[in-house]
């Protein structure tokens, strides 16, 4: 395998047409390739989330993670952007699908683009995989336990986004979803009622319930790590977007 | 799961930061996945300054049951100070 890849921080047009920072990773050497949107989780836009985006550079994606948190503390920290946000609300649905479309048409712009363009997320992430993915044309999308695609947000829980399990028949490329069985947002009943919903729509998904994992187990940084889990979804991972994206 | 949840008040004081001492008008907080303490989720405190922008801020991640020995802490404190000083 070829591992040569070249990143760095960019400006791209996202939600509205603003110009928001984000992280892009390129493979070097090859004439052709798929693209990648990354969708950070919660905790930001953050180290651990670019190495992520390196890992698929390295083998053969041009990736891109846009800043979701950008216009709320522009050149902050992560970590302080990320409280920044989550105080004004956390990021609105509408605004996600605009930077992901951005982020999108600038990877289908890149010289050697094939023009395939997939898109993962991490919790929060994960929802707002399967909803970019049902708002706009992508080849191919992964969502990594991500909570509230559908199950409704407990009370007392003040989420300024609700469910969009509604949205499956408008998905518009095959899914990929990696989940804890441990898990209890999504819970395993949450995973399963999404599995039928998209079975009824219709809708070319593959999901992968593991054992002894909770939430966020491909965070290397974490306790909830957890390494087989971990090593067994980067395998779909790439089976998954090998046939989809690769090329 | 990111839960978002979030008690917002009003404080006056000063909190010591990055970038040193600074006034703290703001507190928020909230129970979710830390940035940095080994556990899924702990109890997030933010001292702030929101007119200083995004980095005025003073943050802990503390387990639930420190984040509880913290408060009565707090409040043993503030209950046995002698007459008059708070």
């Amino acid at each position: 395998m070829k591992d040569a890849l070249i990143a760095e921080t960019i400006t791209i047009a996202g939600h509205e047409g603003d110009e928001i920072e984000a992280y892009l990773a390129r493979p070097l050497g090859q004439d052709s390739f798929g693209g990648v949107v990354v969708i950070h989780h919660m905790p930001g836009y953050d180290g651990g989330t670019k190495e992520i985006a390196r890992r698929f550079a390295a083998h053969g994606y041009a990736t891109l993670m846009p800043n979701l948190y950008h216009r709320d503390a522009p050149g902050a920290d992560p970590d302080d952007a990320a409280a920044t946000a989550r105080a004004n609300g956390g990021v609105p649905d509408e605004r996600l699908v605009g930077d992901v479309a951005g982020a999108a048409a600038h990877l289908r712009a890149l010289e050697g683009s094939n023009g395939k363009v997939g898109v993962i997320g991490y919790c929060s992430g994960g929802r707002q995989s399967f909803l970019a993915a049902c708002s706009m044309q992508l080849e191919a999308a992964v969502d990594c336990y991500g909570a509230f695609v559908v199950g409704s947000v407990p009370e007392g829980f003040p989420l300024k986004v609700g469910p969009i399990g509604h949205l499956a028949p408008s998905l518009s490329c095959p899914l990929l979803g990696l989940f804890g069985a441990e898990d209890q947002y999504p819970s395993p009943e949450q995973v399963d009622e999404l599995d039928k919903i998209l079975t009824e729509a219709g809708k070319e998904h593959e999901f992968h319930s593991y054992e002894g994992a909770g939430h966020a187990f491909f965070s290397v940084d974490r306790p909830a790590y957890r390494v087989e889990a971990a090593n067994d979804g980067w395998q779909k991972i790439w089976g998954f977007y090998g046939r989809l994206l690769a090329g | 799961m990111c839960t978002y949840l979030t008690e917002k008040i009003t404080v006056a004081g000063s909190g010591k930061g990055a970038a040193g001492w600074f006034t703290v008008t703001d507190a928020t907080v909230y129970l979710d996945h830390p940035q940095h303490a080994p556990a899924e989720h702990t109890l997030n405190i933010d001292f702030l300054n929101p007119a200083n922008g995004p980095s005025a801020r003073v943050a802990v991640e503390l387990t639930a049951e420190s984040a509880r020995a913290l408060a009565r802490a707090i409040e043993v404190t503030l209950e046995s100070a002698p007459p008059g000083l708070v």
